[in-house]
């Protein structure tokens, strides 16, 4: 119930917005003297009596409350006066030990979040380089591109001219067989005619003139063997 | 400035019960007091860098003398002396 309650009587939002960072923690607390009583109350009675004024009003206070028992002094006076000083003696001599110890665990802590913020920034830090070199690379898009349509020029320049030779060689195929066509053609009506032209010589030769013929290549060779001999 | 706005230790004594009428003394506004003096003497004391036993201290002395105020009627009325 008490937390409910608390809860909503917290006042939010009261004091005006602080942006961070926080303000940091004071070094040191308020300035207590003697470790009960805090200075402001020595500055409070120093105008007007000065600087024993408090320990006058401490004394006055102290015996006033003793010889009125207001403050009975009984077995429990002994044992706080030994517990105060069995303290007071313990803080005096391991009191400087302790804080340097504590300073030292909040400078481990604070080395720790330290260290956790730089490795933060670092990393980064190292982000921000290698994003920086990736848009550096993204420039060199500009070569690869050219490099990619150099390709691309070349392979049609290729596929064109194969098709160029293509076309070449069989036009040149088809003009060669019209040029075979008719040298054949000639070369046939040539050879049909030559047979033509001995058959009917063949034929025209009648046997009259045969035996004439052979008649005369007689006598010649006749004559040509007189020579022969003649001439051996 | 006006009595209302000063802090307890800003009010002189005659304006004491005119300061006393102004605040809240529901059980709201005694709670929330007591909470602000607390945190005020918190900051102060105990929530600083290097402090020292002043802190808890006092607030042991302050414990003491509480406790000795509520069990005053029972040590006044034992009696140490020897019957006479």
């Amino acid at each position: 119930v008490i937390s409910s309650v608390l809860h909503v009587t917290r006042p939010l939002h009261t004091t005006q917005q602080r942006s961070a960072p926080l303000p940091p923690l004071p070094e040191k607390g308020g300035e207590v003297r003697h470790g009960l009583i805090p200075e402001e109350f020595f500055q409070f009675l120093y105008p007007k009596t000065g600087v024993t004024g408090p320990y006058m009003l401490g004394t006055g206070l102290v015996l006033y409350l003793l010889s009125k028992e207001i403050y009975v002094i009984n077995h429990e006076t002994v044992a706080a006066a030994c517990i105060l000083s069995v303290i007071i003696y313990g803080v005096k001599k391991y009191g400087a030990d302790v804080a340097a110890f504590a300073d030292k665990l909040n400078e481990e802590k604070m080395a720790k979040a330290l260290d956790v913020k730089n490795e933060a920034i670092k990393g980064l830090e190292t982000a921000i380089e290698e994003e920086k070199k990736e848009q550096w690379r993204v420039e060199g898009r500009k070569y690869l591109f050219d490099a990619k349509r150099n390709n691309i020029a070349m392979l049609l320049e290729t596929n064109y001219r194969e098709r160029l030779l293509t076309v070449y060689s069989e036009v040149k195929k088809r003009l060669d067989y019209q040029v075979a066509m008719q040298n054949l053609k000639r070369q046939k009506e040539q050879d049909h005619m030559i047979q033509w032209v001995e058959k009917n010589v063949v034929q025209s030769i009648t046997p009259q003139q045969q035996k004439e013929s052979i008649a005369k290549c007689i006598l010649d060779l006749k004559a040509l063997s007189k020579s022969a001999q003649a001439a051996v | 400035g006006p009595v209302a706005e000063r802090r307890l230790l800003a009010v002189r004594l005659g304006e004491l019960p005119a300061w006393l009428a102004t605040r809240q003394l529901s059980a709201q506004g005694l709670l929330g007091g007591v909470r602000k003096a607390w945190s005020s003497y918190y900051d102060k004391y105990i929530n600083v860098k290097r402090g020292g036993p002043a802190g808890i201290s006092m607030l042991l002395a302050g414990y003491c003398l509480l406790s000795y105020g509520w069990s005053y009627q029972r040590l006044s009325k034992s009696s140490f002396l020897l019957p006479d």
